[in-house]
Protein backbone atom coordinates (compact mmCIF):
# COMPACT_ATOMS: atom_id res chain seq x y z
CA UNK A 1 0.00 0.00 0.00
CA UNK A 2 1.32 3.55 -1.14
CA UNK A 3 0.53 5.37 1.79
CA UNK A 4 3.55 3.98 3.77
CA UNK A 5 4.73 6.84 1.78
CA UNK A 6 2.78 9.35 4.21
CA UNK A 7 5.14 8.62 6.71
CA UNK A 8 8.77 9.84 4.32
CA UNK A 9 6.68 12.90 3.05
CA UNK A 10 5.48 13.67 6.83
CA UNK A 11 9.12 12.65 7.85
CA UNK A 12 10.75 14.87 5.70
CA UNK A 13 8.89 18.11 6.61
CA UNK A 14 9.45 17.49 10.26
CA UNK A 15 12.90 17.21 9.38
CA UNK A 16 13.20 20.31 7.12
CA UNK A 17 10.96 22.42 9.89
CA UNK A 18 13.58 21.09 12.50
CA UNK A 19 16.31 22.37 10.92
CA UNK A 20 14.00 25.43 10.19
CA UNK A 21 13.81 25.96 14.13
CA UNK A 22 17.30 24.94 14.34
CA UNK A 23 18.65 27.83 12.45
CA UNK A 24 15.83 30.16 14.34
CA UNK A 25 18.10 29.40 17.46
CA UNK A 26 21.26 29.56 16.39
CA UNK A 27 20.53 33.29 15.24
CA UNK A 28 18.76 34.15 18.22
CA UNK A 29 21.93 32.76 20.36
CA UNK A 30 24.10 34.57 18.78
CA UNK A 31 21.85 37.87 18.00
CA UNK A 32 24.03 39.79 20.53
CA UNK A 33 27.78 38.57 19.61
CA UNK A 34 29.61 41.84 18.32
CA UNK A 35 32.51 41.05 16.35
CA UNK A 36 35.11 43.54 15.56
CA UNK A 37 35.18 43.37 11.42
CA UNK A 38 32.78 43.27 9.32
CA UNK A 39 33.52 40.37 8.05
CA UNK A 40 34.01 38.82 11.31
CA UNK A 41 30.34 39.23 12.24
CA UNK A 42 27.93 36.91 12.97
CA UNK A 43 24.99 36.52 9.69
CA UNK A 44 21.18 35.50 9.85
CA UNK A 45 21.39 31.71 8.53
CA UNK A 46 18.01 30.81 7.12
CA UNK A 47 17.36 26.90 5.35
CA UNK A 48 16.03 26.85 1.42
CA UNK A 49 13.48 24.73 0.79
CA UNK A 50 13.17 22.68 -2.03
CA UNK A 51 10.76 19.89 -3.43
CA UNK A 52 11.50 16.40 -4.04
CA UNK A 53 10.15 16.04 -7.03
CA UNK A 54 9.74 11.94 -7.46
CA UNK A 55 10.90 9.91 -10.24
CA UNK A 56 7.01 9.03 -11.57
CA UNK A 57 5.06 12.10 -12.22
CA UNK A 58 2.40 10.37 -11.34
CA UNK A 59 3.30 9.41 -7.95
CA UNK A 60 1.38 12.10 -5.71
CA UNK A 61 4.07 12.56 -3.07
CA UNK A 62 6.00 14.72 -2.92
CA UNK A 63 8.38 15.76 0.83
CA UNK A 64 10.70 18.57 1.11
CA UNK A 65 14.78 18.37 1.20
CA UNK A 66 16.66 21.41 2.47
CA UNK A 67 18.72 22.18 0.32
CA UNK A 68 21.23 24.19 1.45
CA UNK A 69 21.37 26.91 4.66
CA UNK A 70 22.18 30.58 3.29
CA UNK A 71 23.86 33.29 4.96
CA UNK A 72 21.73 37.14 5.02
CA UNK A 73 23.75 39.28 2.78
CA UNK A 74 22.56 42.40 4.63
CA UNK A 75 25.45 44.31 5.82
CA UNK A 76 25.75 43.89 9.75
CA UNK A 77 25.21 47.27 12.09
CA UNK A 78 27.85 49.31 13.28
CA UNK A 79 27.77 50.98 16.70
CA UNK A 80 29.76 52.77 18.20
CA UNK A 81 31.58 51.27 22.20
CA UNK A 82 35.02 51.77 22.51
CA UNK A 83 34.71 50.25 26.17
CA UNK A 84 34.73 46.80 24.47
CA UNK A 85 37.40 44.47 24.24
CA UNK A 86 36.45 43.58 20.58
CA UNK A 87 36.34 47.15 19.52
CA UNK A 88 38.24 47.77 16.25
CA UNK A 89 41.37 50.68 16.39
CA UNK A 90 38.17 53.66 15.70
CA UNK A 91 36.23 52.19 18.79
CA UNK A 92 33.39 50.22 16.39
CA UNK A 93 31.99 46.97 16.85
CA UNK A 94 29.83 44.93 14.21
CA UNK A 95 26.85 43.82 15.29
CA UNK A 96 24.72 40.31 13.65
CA UNK A 97 22.37 41.12 11.22
CA UNK A 98 19.70 39.42 12.98
CA UNK A 99 16.25 40.35 12.78
CA UNK A 100 14.91 39.14 16.46
CA UNK A 101 11.48 39.75 15.80
CA UNK A 102 11.56 38.45 12.02
CA UNK A 103 13.10 34.98 13.66
CA UNK A 104 10.84 35.02 16.39
CA UNK A 105 8.30 35.20 13.81
CA UNK A 106 10.05 32.55 11.87
CA UNK A 107 10.10 29.93 14.91
CA UNK A 108 6.47 29.94 15.43
CA UNK A 109 5.62 30.04 11.87
CA UNK A 110 8.47 27.03 11.93
CA UNK A 111 7.19 25.15 14.79
CA UNK A 112 3.35 25.18 13.63
CA UNK A 113 4.54 23.85 10.45
CA UNK A 114 5.98 20.83 12.31
CA UNK A 115 2.68 20.53 14.46
CA UNK A 116 1.10 20.25 11.42
CA UNK A 117 3.07 17.54 9.91
CA UNK A 118 3.21 15.36 13.30
CA UNK A 119 -0.72 15.65 12.98
CA UNK A 120 -0.73 14.57 9.50
CA UNK A 121 1.52 11.30 10.44
CA UNK A 122 -0.78 10.18 13.28
CA UNK A 123 -3.90 10.58 11.49
CA UNK A 124 -2.45 8.29 8.22
CA UNK A 125 -1.27 6.03 11.80
CA UNK A 126 -5.22 5.74 12.70
CA UNK A 127 -6.16 5.17 8.85
CA UNK A 128 -4.16 2.80 8.18
CA UNK A 129 -4.56 0.83 11.53
CA UNK A 130 -8.38 0.96 10.57
CA UNK A 131 -7.55 -0.49 7.32
CA UNK A 132 -5.66 -3.08 9.11
CA UNK A 133 -8.78 -3.86 11.28
CA UNK A 134 -10.85 -4.49 7.83
CA UNK A 135 -13.17 -7.11 8.25
CA UNK A 136 -12.56 -7.89 11.77
CA UNK B 1 -26.02 -16.83 -8.90
CA UNK B 2 -22.38 -16.52 -8.20
CA UNK B 3 -21.23 -13.96 -6.00
CA UNK B 4 -18.27 -11.63 -7.39
CA UNK B 5 -16.67 -10.23 -4.50
CA UNK B 6 -14.95 -7.73 -6.79
CA UNK B 7 -17.91 -6.39 -7.64
CA UNK B 8 -19.52 -6.50 -4.29
CA UNK B 9 -16.96 -4.11 -2.95
CA UNK B 10 -15.58 -2.76 -6.18
CA UNK B 11 -16.67 0.82 -5.76
CA UNK B 12 -15.93 0.95 -2.15
CA UNK B 13 -12.23 -0.55 -2.55
CA UNK B 14 -11.79 1.72 -5.49
CA UNK B 15 -12.87 4.99 -3.08
CA UNK B 16 -10.24 4.03 -0.55
CA UNK B 17 -7.50 3.80 -2.91
CA UNK B 18 -8.46 7.37 -4.17
CA UNK B 19 -8.86 8.37 -0.85
CA UNK B 20 -5.87 6.78 0.16
CA UNK B 21 -4.08 8.80 -2.62
CA UNK B 22 -5.61 11.88 -1.50
CA UNK B 23 -4.19 11.47 1.72
CA UNK B 24 -0.50 10.87 0.44
CA UNK B 25 -1.14 14.63 -1.87
CA UNK B 26 -2.56 16.29 1.29
CA UNK B 27 0.25 15.49 3.12
CA UNK B 28 3.12 16.76 0.58
CA UNK B 29 0.99 19.79 0.18
CA UNK B 30 1.20 20.50 4.19
CA UNK B 31 4.91 19.30 4.29
CA UNK B 32 5.54 21.75 1.57
CA UNK B 33 3.60 24.54 2.77
CA UNK B 34 7.17 26.66 3.41
CA UNK B 35 8.48 25.46 -0.12
CA UNK B 36 9.01 28.49 -2.36
CA UNK B 37 7.84 27.69 -5.74
CA UNK B 38 5.85 24.64 -4.54
CA UNK B 39 2.14 23.97 -6.35
CA UNK B 40 -0.76 23.01 -4.61
CA UNK B 41 -2.28 20.01 -6.14
CA UNK B 42 -5.64 17.96 -5.57
CA UNK B 43 -7.40 14.88 -6.75
CA UNK B 44 -10.76 15.36 -8.60
CA UNK B 45 -12.25 12.81 -6.67
CA UNK B 46 -15.30 12.82 -9.22
CA UNK B 47 -12.99 12.12 -12.20
CA UNK B 48 -10.64 9.80 -10.17
CA UNK B 49 -13.39 7.40 -9.60
CA UNK B 50 -15.34 7.78 -13.19
CA UNK B 51 -11.71 6.84 -14.52
CA UNK B 52 -11.77 3.62 -12.46
CA UNK B 53 -14.92 3.27 -13.79
CA UNK B 54 -17.36 3.90 -11.10
CA UNK B 55 -18.91 7.05 -12.80
CA UNK B 56 -21.71 8.97 -11.26
CA UNK B 57 -23.80 8.64 -14.02
CA UNK B 58 -24.38 12.13 -14.86
CA UNK B 59 -22.60 11.72 -18.10
CA UNK B 60 -19.36 13.70 -16.43
CA UNK B 61 -17.20 10.86 -17.45
CA UNK B 62 -15.87 12.68 -20.81
CA UNK B 63 -15.81 9.75 -23.99
CA UNK B 64 -13.10 8.85 -25.71
CA UNK B 65 -12.71 10.00 -29.54
CA UNK B 66 -12.87 6.96 -32.06
CA UNK B 67 -9.66 5.85 -33.23
CA UNK B 68 -9.34 4.90 -36.91
CA UNK B 69 -5.55 4.51 -36.74
CA UNK B 70 -3.15 2.92 -34.27
CA UNK B 71 -1.51 6.83 -34.62
CA UNK B 72 -4.75 8.74 -33.11
CA UNK B 73 -4.72 9.53 -29.66
CA UNK B 74 -8.02 8.99 -28.16
CA UNK B 75 -8.39 13.13 -26.58
CA UNK B 76 -8.70 12.06 -22.81
CA UNK B 77 -4.93 12.96 -22.12
CA UNK B 78 -2.04 11.07 -22.02
CA UNK B 79 -0.26 8.61 -19.46
CA UNK B 80 -2.58 6.48 -16.98
CA UNK B 81 -6.32 7.46 -15.57
CA UNK B 82 -4.57 8.50 -12.82
CA UNK B 83 -2.70 11.48 -13.97
CA UNK B 84 -5.32 13.55 -15.45
CA UNK B 85 -7.06 13.44 -12.09
CA UNK B 86 -4.33 15.11 -10.62
CA UNK B 87 -4.81 19.20 -10.60
CA UNK B 88 -3.68 22.21 -9.30
CA UNK B 89 -5.16 24.26 -6.90
CA UNK B 90 -6.44 27.60 -7.96
CA UNK B 91 -4.42 29.78 -5.07
CA UNK B 92 -6.89 32.67 -2.97
CA UNK B 93 -4.03 34.24 -2.01
CA UNK B 94 -0.58 33.00 -3.34
CA UNK B 95 3.05 33.86 -1.67
CA UNK B 96 4.86 36.09 -2.87
CA UNK B 97 7.83 32.85 -3.06
CA UNK B 98 5.07 31.04 -5.19
CA UNK B 99 3.97 29.03 -3.15
CA UNK B 100 0.38 28.00 -3.11
CA UNK B 101 -0.50 26.22 -0.10
CA UNK B 102 -3.17 27.67 1.91
CA UNK B 103 -2.51 25.68 5.17
CA UNK B 104 -5.83 26.08 7.00
CA UNK B 105 -7.06 24.83 3.94
CA UNK B 106 -5.41 21.61 3.28
CA UNK B 107 -5.73 21.08 7.16
CA UNK B 108 -9.64 20.90 7.01
CA UNK B 109 -9.14 18.96 3.07
CA UNK B 110 -7.09 16.42 5.05
CA UNK B 111 -9.38 16.04 8.26
CA UNK B 112 -12.45 16.00 5.47
CA UNK B 113 -10.14 13.25 3.98
CA UNK B 114 -10.01 11.26 7.03
CA UNK B 115 -13.41 11.31 8.03
CA UNK B 116 -14.40 9.59 3.98
CA UNK B 117 -12.24 7.53 4.19
CA UNK B 118 -13.04 5.96 7.69
CA UNK B 119 -16.83 6.09 5.92
CA UNK B 120 -15.41 4.01 2.89
CA UNK B 121 -13.88 1.46 5.47
CA UNK B 122 -17.05 1.37 7.12
CA UNK B 123 -19.09 0.71 4.33
CA UNK B 124 -17.01 -1.95 3.34
CA UNK B 125 -16.85 -3.19 6.99
CA UNK B 126 -20.42 -3.64 6.89
CA UNK B 127 -20.56 -5.30 3.25
CA UNK B 128 -18.19 -7.82 5.07
CA UNK B 129 -20.51 -8.28 7.83
CA UNK B 130 -23.66 -8.90 6.41
CA UNK B 131 -21.44 -11.39 3.63
CA UNK B 132 -20.37 -13.18 6.76
CA UNK B 133 -24.35 -13.66 8.04
CA UNK B 134 -25.32 -14.89 4.61
CA UNK B 135 -22.32 -17.58 5.02
CA UNK B 136 -23.13 -18.62 8.69
CA UNK B 137 -26.64 -17.94 8.44
CA UNK B 138 -26.51 -16.76 12.00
Amino acid sequence: MSSFSIFDIAGSGMSAQSVRLNTVASNLANAESVSGTAAGAYRARHPVFKAEQPADPSDPGAGVAVQGIVESTQAPDKHYDPGNPLANSDGYVYSPNVNTVAEMVDMISASRSYQNNVEVMNTARTLMLATLKLGQ
Amino acid sequence: MALDIDSYIGMQAQALKVQSRRTELLAANLANADTPGYKARDIDFREALSAAGYGTGTGSAPLPMARTSAGHVDGLGSGTAADGTLKYRVPLAPALDGNTVDAQLEQAAFAENAVRYQATLTLINSKLRSLMTAITGQ
